[in-house]
């Protein structure tokens, strides 16, 4: 079954004002993810670029990204699905492997969201809603995962304190990790203070735009073991997409994409989410880190506050989520994230983290979301 | 005439449910159904996907809803500035039918409370702008 392993994985810092072009940043992330491996840039058959094209300058980036990595004459191509775009790009590098059609992809995703003002980076955000039927009455991506919040609060009693907690472990996590780009670690106080912006989200509530660039290098098995000593398998992959409005969701509690791309990738994985040693959920607002816990199945619908109270959720707990500080630490470069939540499970699967290490971590999950919760992608990786 | 005065800030013009800006302007608040396979569209769709007819009907969204869920924002995207602070809110409404608008800005936000009784109406905005919003049910 799992045929088809992650050979490397890098980033770049994430920051908010990176000072170099997205070909630079690019290399950075490539650069980082073939550290220590048998192979060079021309081994490399094929790569998919990876972004949310609303906020880049550059048309059509997989041409320049793939002939500033000199990675031509080899395909190249451009995928999306927003913030959820490398897990999308990772999908597709295994089943061009896993089809024979290549032996080694590089999955690349990259965004420099400096280049546009955030209020300019807000009103494309908006556009990532119906622009003919939602769009025009002002719905930003806070204010969509805000009504899942409000929603969950009045079904389940869910507090803002609870939500600030979630904020309090990452901000804990975040401040060890040198690829971070908010390295404060923040009190309950700190972030009660903080400013409203849609309610019942604060600013410290929500991660913030960033520049940087990740890079997956996904090989055939056989070829993986002679490239690296420890590949990391591919065992679970899972996908779905809900509607783009929000009138059309069915369920404002949880998400669907995401109960359903992980009902997929458990039953592909052959296990459950009790075998999960360590996970990276889409935190890029706090709220959304607790529906991730319920929509993974850690707790039950309602009862995802619970782990956070009980810190099961920290490095020694019962399911480790989110360690190196998740989106609210890193900050959220839309087309590289999920490639770094990718890294970060290899890191941990290889007893190579420097943040915080899970110890023994054998399976690790990757939970990444595009949009207000259109499109889910869930990933289970195994040493 | 089409979308391009629509809400605060329009981002496209032409479709082929361009008549609901002119039951709007008629004062309604409409929605489409499929006479083949008898499914309900909001937002309206001009095509039934699941029948594959183009030969949808409109109808008035009467009655009474309930608000499922909302948020204040208090930070607006560009061209939405002036409009901060403005209430998001999920309305369900009749036949599973489910709405997003602006809550009005007459129901104070200590009086929201979520289950409470709703309706959508147009709302005629300056220069010339439509819309609609929810108003106390």
């Amino acid at each position: 079954m799992a045929d088809v392993a992650i050979v490397g994985a890098g980033q770049t810092a994430f920051s908010r004002n990176c000072g170099v072009s997205i070909r630079e940043l690019a290399f950075d992330a490539f650069q980082e993810s073939l550290e220590g491996l048998d192979i060079t840039t021309s081994d490399i058959d094929a790569s998919i670029i990876c972004s949310a094209p609303e906020y880049d300058k550059q048309r059509s980036p997989a041409g320049l990204i793939s002939e500033y990595l000199e990675l031509t004459p080899k395909p190249s191509f451009y995928v999306e699905t927003v913030c959820s775009s490398s897990s999308t790009g990772l999908r597709i590098a295994w089943s061009l492997v896993k089809a024979g059609l290549h032996k080694v992809v590089a999955v690349i995703g990259f965004q420099k969201m400096s280049e546009l003002s955030s209020r300019d980076a807000a009103e494309r955000m908006g556009r990532g809603a119906d622009i003919i039927w939602e769009s025009p009455f002002g719905l930003t991506m806070p204010a969509g995962y805000a009504m899942y919040a409000r929603a969950h609060m009045d079904k389940y009693g869910t507090t803002e304190e609870h939500l600030a907690k979630v904020r309090v472990k990452n901000s804990h996590y975040g401040a060890t990790n040198p690829k971070a780009n908010y390295r404060k670690e923040l009190s309950l106080e700190d972030i009660m203070g903080s400013d409203m912006i849609t309610s019942p989200l604060k600013k410290f509530d929500c991660c913030a735009n960033a520049d940087g660039a990740s890079c997956v290098i996904v090989a055939r098995g056989d070829v993986a073991k002679g490239i690296t000593d420890i590949p990391i398998w591919v065992m679970g992959l899972g996908a779905a997409t809900d509607t783009m409005t929000m009138a059309g969701r069915k369920l404002l509690t949880g998400l669907e994409c995401a109960q359903e791309a992980a009902k997929q990738a458990y039953k592909m994985a052959g296990v459950k989410p009790q075998d999960i040693d360590v996970a990276e959920v889409h935190d890029c607002f706090t709220v959304s880190e607790i529906l991730a816990y319920e929509d993974l199945g850690f707790a039950k619908p309602g009862e995802g506050t619970g782990l956070i109270e009980d810190k099961a959720t920290y490095v020694d707990g019962k399911i480790p989520v989110n360690v190196d500080g998740g989106l609210l630490s890193k900050g959220h470069p839309i087309g590289a994230t999920g490639g770094s939540q990718i890294r970060t499970i290899v890191r941990q699967l290889r007893g190579q983290a420097t943040e915080a290490q899970v110890k023994g971590a054998e399976i690790g999950l990757v939970h990444n979301i595009g949009g207000i919760g259109q499109y889910g992608n869930v990933t289970i990786l195994r040493r | 005439m089409g979308f391009e005065n629509f809400g605060t800030v329009s981002f496209t013009t032409e479709a082929r449910v361009a008549d609901f800006i002119t039951y709007l302007e008629q004062g309604k608040v409409m929605a489409t159904r499929c006479p083949k396979c008898g499914v309900s569209y909001f937002p309206p769709k001009a095509d039934c996907p699941s029948c594959l007819s183009g030969e949808v009907e409109w109808f008035e969204v009467k009655g009474k809803g309930k608000l499922a869920t909302y948020t204040i924002v208090n930070y607006g995207p560009s061209g939405f500035e002036n409009d901060a602070p403005y209430i998001l809110a999920l309305g369900e409404f009749e036949g599973g039918l489910q709405i997003m608008a602006r809550l009005s800005k007459d129901i104070a936000p200590e009086d929201i409370k979520a289950g409470m009784s709703l309706v959508v109406v147009p709302l005629k905005r300056p220069e010339g702008r439509i819309s609609y919003e929810f108003k106390k049910g």
